[in-house]
């Protein structure tokens, strides 16, 4: 049933496109009931996937694609596509009912955005390599539209930078795979066969770091992470939503499943050592720390309240890159537990952030926002965003907290160090956080009586039902997963397992 | 009773009453108040089953939670946890009561009272460092809510100070907390306490972790991370600079929550957590533990000598109080000599001490900050020591409970401050003379301070806008009556709470390592 989330998504969007124009409640409905039922069949191939060995990718469809180069259509699913297919399908869900004032183009606009849905899906189920890439360039194309088209501050400028960005770095990739596959010898391009081909460990000391790059890049590595914040306050709410919450996700799961599954060896120590710098892992690990350090700091010195999140989103990724290059069960398990719950938080952030107030106060400047006393105006959106800020600034309770602390116990095992950067990273966090709850919604000072009366004139719109259930969704899961982690991990963890102990290593 | 979760009772009871409360408008007072009651009626259950567990934990439940994380359900109680419980109880029903004038969001505010009460109740049960350290930071959030919205002029400031501080303490005691996990795989109190006490848990931290960095054991740098979270809370200086803004702007009955209850998450912090693991390691860290213990009881008696506002007078007290509890538990850190059965006297006078002096000052400097509340709510927010005279003259009965309250702070005997703060002295004393002595400079100096505020507040001429300053109405008597009663009964009888501690002191420190 999990390749139906692929299928359904795009047969969505080009339905979603041959619609007639200007019906947006129908356009809006049809997107909803596609999400909807993707999401069904992600929670249901989760639940099938329970009861069955997690470690092992169970094939969901596979057949000849281009026999010649042993490119074959194979579809599968182990624990962590299945759990990161969960996240895409509450993502979808979310992005929907967040854009339900979308009144431009309606039709067109969800025909990208499921059409993005359903090549995530895609790279998430994708155990064939050349399937894998082709998901992965699909899903660029309409990022770059919704974002073009529907966008604020600077889109042409930002959906631009962040097509050229993921381009080079799926060239990178593709650079890589290529070599790869050639010096394989190997006549199949699958994910498990290329896994077990054994190259030389120089050549994949070499192919490493291109690879993890590539996929970094839009995982929103430090210091090629400059697209993302530019991306995310450009593009249109459900987009933003998307991106911090799934796609930046697909670079990370491709360091893992591609970068890590594939070139073993790449992580080994050189053999020489410089300022203490001794392997890939080194180096990228010090990457992610600065990553989320930097990040954390610049989203402390930010007046645009949609950057905050932004540059928030890059210091969190760090975590995950940081979770990935323990190379230890826990901290890598941490690290995809940190993709999900990232993905949800995120998601909410920028729903709050996007839709829920911007959409009313057409403004997002911390400054003006102060002057909005919104916590009176708008309670919902105020404890919302204390609800969500909570979670992102990783309070025990949330999934955020268990995440983080399964990287920090990785990285405790593997560099001592590392963990005490990312605590200086958490605290920021805590200070970000706060400063933009604080000035955004609960700022001192009374409102003068003609700002009471200019309040009284024109109030805020209602806050919507669509806005009420996606929030609610996403606090619960978030919540859920907190308090229950080990509905995910049981998934999670032996897929991880697996994953390092193949490959030799 | 037996087979009821009590203790998740407890817990959850005010999550439900904060809930209710929440949607119940002006009606949330009457449903915070039933609530506390409810909860104080379980806590004092719980008490009354403290004596028949001889020191031990009790009460305990345990479920499976997320194992692959040593994630475990694991409640318990022991004569110091139950002790907690009941202060708890006692101070959050104080704080309702005195909070009858919240006109601003009743709903929310008493809402975020309960959820405080919630997280103080999970912190002081939980045995497993994930669930403590949920309740730990879950009292956190409404905390700095109730500064933030119903608090001073100044209060933005605050409570952002507050909450950043008391966050950055918290992960440096995360990310400590993590590697004793990374080297142990558990996260479970007793177990840790136990291959503490056997040294095994350094050996596993030098194991997993290495033998040092920068020139220091890994094992010293994870005392250091852990003591820091603790020593925000407490807190001990030079980490108390949050607490006079924070103390001083949320409102009175806030502040009674933030003194009487919170601040003892950082002191139970220190002997559930910080002495059972790093005992060894505090040991080695005693001198300059002490030096600082002695700083904060010196220097809190000092800074209250010079503030003119009684919420500052009494936060610095405060500070200075808890200094007491610093110095009894760092100067009983001393390793097992053989051949003197006076130590281990001393080491459990001093932990009697500690543990009274957390309850005792709980109740004393909760009344302080009503009675404040009271005052200000008679001359219309006025609260500076120098605005008051001579209310003994229109307000005899205030002036007479206040007078008892105060002089409870001061150490008076026969009454409960008394007891707690000798108890320390003599275990200290022979511990660490040279820190007792120092420390009774802060005893001296709080003595001074106490009176001052008797004499310019209770004496002399009234000034014009006490003159109508009415007296306590019964109500107010009512409710004041069982605490005031409580600080005599202490002071008097102090076995009845030493008699069911003594047990669980004797059994800590057979489980300690120093």
């Amino acid at each position: 049933m999990l390749a139906w989330t692929i299928y359904l998504s795009f047969a969505g969007a080009l339905i979603e496109a041959l619609l007639p124009k200007g019906r947006h409640a129908l356009a809006r409905w049809f997107a909803l009931t596609v999400a909807v039922a993707g999401l069904a069949m992600a929670v249901q191939g989760f639940v099938v996937g329970m009861g069955t060995n997690q470690a092992v990718p169970t094939v969901i469809a596979n057949s000849a694609w281009v026999p010649s180069m042993g490119i074959r259509c194979l579809l599968a699913a182990d624990g962590i596509s299945r759990v990161l297919v969960l996240l895409t399908g509450l993502a979808a869900v979310a992005g929907v009912l967040f854009s339900w004032n979308i009144e431009l183009r309606t039709n067109e606009f969800f025909a990208f955005f499921l059409a993005l849905i359903g090549g995530v899906y895609g790279v998430f189920l994708s155990f064939d390599l050349f399937l894998l890439f082709v998901f992965y360039e699909i899903a660029i194309v309409p990022k770059y539209f919704l974002i073009a088209i529907w966008g604020s501050t600077r889109r042409e400028y930002a959906a631009m930078k962040l097509a050229l960005y993921s381009f080079v770095g799926s060239a990178m990739v593709l650079i890589g795979l290529l070599v790869a596959y050639a010096a394989s010898g190997s006549h199949s391009t699958g994910l498990i066969a290329l896994g077990h081909a054994n190259l030389p460990v120089s050549s994949q000391m070499g192919l490493f770091p291109l690879v993890f790059v590539g996929f970094g890049i839009l995982a929103g590595m430090w210091p090629f992470h400059t697209w993302a914040p530019t991306g995310h306050v450009a593009a249109p709410t459900a987009a933003s939503m998307l991106l911090a919450g799934v796609v930046m996700k697909l670079g990370a799961y491709g360091c893992l499943r591609v970068a890590i599954g594939l070139f073993p060896h790449g992580l080994d120590p050189w053999g020489f050592s410089i300022a203490g710098v001794g392997s890939w892992r080194d180096v990228f690990a010090i990457l992610a720390v600065i990553g989320i350090v930097y990040g954390a700091l610049v989203a402390l010195a930010q007046t645009d309240f949609k950057f905050v999140i932004g540059y928030s989103s890059v210091s969190h990724m760090g975590f995950v890159l940081l979770g990935l290059v323990t190379l230890n069960q826990i901290g890598v398990t941490g690290a995809v537990l940190q993709m999900f719950s990232h993905g949800i938080i995120a998601g909410l952030l920028f729903a709050i952030v996007g839709r829920i107030v911007y959409d009313r106060t057409h403004t997002r400047q911390l400054a003006e926002l102060e002057t909005m006393h919104l916590s009176r105006r708008m309670p919902f959106a105020a404890w919302a965003f204390v609800i969500a800020g909570v979670a992102s600034m990783g309070l025990p309770g949330f999934s955020g907290f268990v995440a983080e602390f399964q990287v920090l116990v990785g990285a405790w095992s593997a560099k001592p160090w590392w963990t005490l950067a990312a605590g200086v990273g958490i605290v920021v966090g805590v200070a970000y956080t706060w400063r933009a709850l604080q000035k955004a919604f609960f700022a001192d000072g009374l409102p003068s009586a003609h700002a009471l009366e200019q309040e009284h004139a024109h109030p805020f719109a209602a806050i919507t039902w669509p806005e009420v259930t996606g929030t609610a969704m996403l606090v619960g899961v978030s919540l859920v997963v907190g308090l229950y982690p080990k509905i995910l991990l049981d998934a999670i963890e032996p897929a991880v397992k697996a994953l390092l102990a193949g490959g030799g290593r | 009773m037996s087979g009821i979760p009590v203790l998740t009772l407890l817990t959850v009871l005010p999550l439900v009453g904060a809930a209710v409360a929440l949607v119940s408008g002006k009606h949330a007072r009457a449903v915070a108040i039933l609530t506390t009651l409810a909860c104080l009626a379980l806590a004092l259950y719980v008490w009354m089953q403290v004596p028949a567990l001889n020191g031990a934990m009790g009460l305990v439940e345990t479920h499976a939670w997320a194992p692959s994380l040593g994630v475990e359900y694991h409640l318990g109680v022991d004569g110091l946890g139950a002790l907690m419980l009941v202060l708890s109880a006692i101070v959050t029903l104080m704080s309702v009561d005195a909070a009858h004038r919240v006109h601003h969001q009743p709903g929310l505010y008493f809402g975020l009272v309960l959820m405080l009460e919630s997280g103080l109740f999970g912190s002081f049960t939980a045995l497993n460092f994930f669930h403590w350290f949920l309740f730990w930071e879950l009292s956190l959030i409404p905390a700095f809510f109730l500064i933030k919205l119903w608090g001073g002029t100044r209060r933005g400031p605050a409570a952002t100070q507050f909450f950043v501080y008391t966050m950055a303490g918290s992960v440096a005691l995360l990310v400590a907390f993590l590697a004793v996990f990374v080297a142990t795989r558990s996260m479970d109190f007793q177990y840790l306490t136990f291959q503490a006490s056997t040294g095994a848990l350094e050996r596993a931290v030098t194991q997993h972790l290495g033998s040092g960095m920068l020139g220091w054991p890994v094992m010293m740098w994870l005392a250091v991370g852990v003591l820091a979270g603790f020593a925000v809370k407490v807190p001990m200086f030079p980490f108390h600079t949050w607490l006079p803004a924070a103390y001083a702007e949320a409102p009175s009955p806030v502040t009674m929550l933030l003194t009487g209850a919170m601040s003892k998450m950082g002191v139970y912090g220190l002997l559930r957590i910080a002495l059972p693991l790093f005992g060894h390691q505090i040991a080695q860290m005693r001198t300059p533990l002490l030096v600082l213990a002695v700083a904060t009881v010196v220097m809190g008696a000092w800074a209250a000598a010079a503030q003119t506002d009684l919420k500052r007078v009494f936060a610095y007290s405060s500070v200075n109080h808890l200094g007491y509890c610093l110095l009894g538990i760092f100067a009983l850190a001393v390793p097992f000599a053989a051949g003197d059965p006076g130590q281990l006297a001393s080491q459990a006078a001093a932990l009697n001490g500690v543990i009274l002096q957390m309850f005792n000052h709980g109740i004393t400097a909760a009344a302080l900050f009503w009675f404040v509340a009271m005052m200000q709510q008679r001359t219309g927010g006025h609260r500076g020591i120098d605005q008051f005279g001579g209310l003994r003259k229109p307000a005899p009965v205030l002036a007479g409970l206040m007078g008892i309250t105060l002089f409870s702070s001061l150490g008076l005997p026969g009454l409960n401050g008394f007891v707690g703060e000798f108890l320390i002295f003599r275990g200290v004393f022979s511990l660490a003379w040279f820190a007792s002595a120092v420390s009774v400079l802060g005893l001296l100096v709080t003595a001074a301070v106490i009176l001052t505020v008797i004499q310019k507040v209770f004496t002399g001429p009234v000034p014009e806008h006490c003159v109508g300053f009415p007296d306590l109405h019964t109500g107010e008597r009512v409710a004041l009556a069982p605490v005031i009663g409580l600080m005599l009964l202490i002071g008097v009888l102090p076995g009845l709470i030493v008699n069911s501690v003594n047990p669980t002191v004797l059994h800590l420190l057979s489980q300690w390592r120093f």
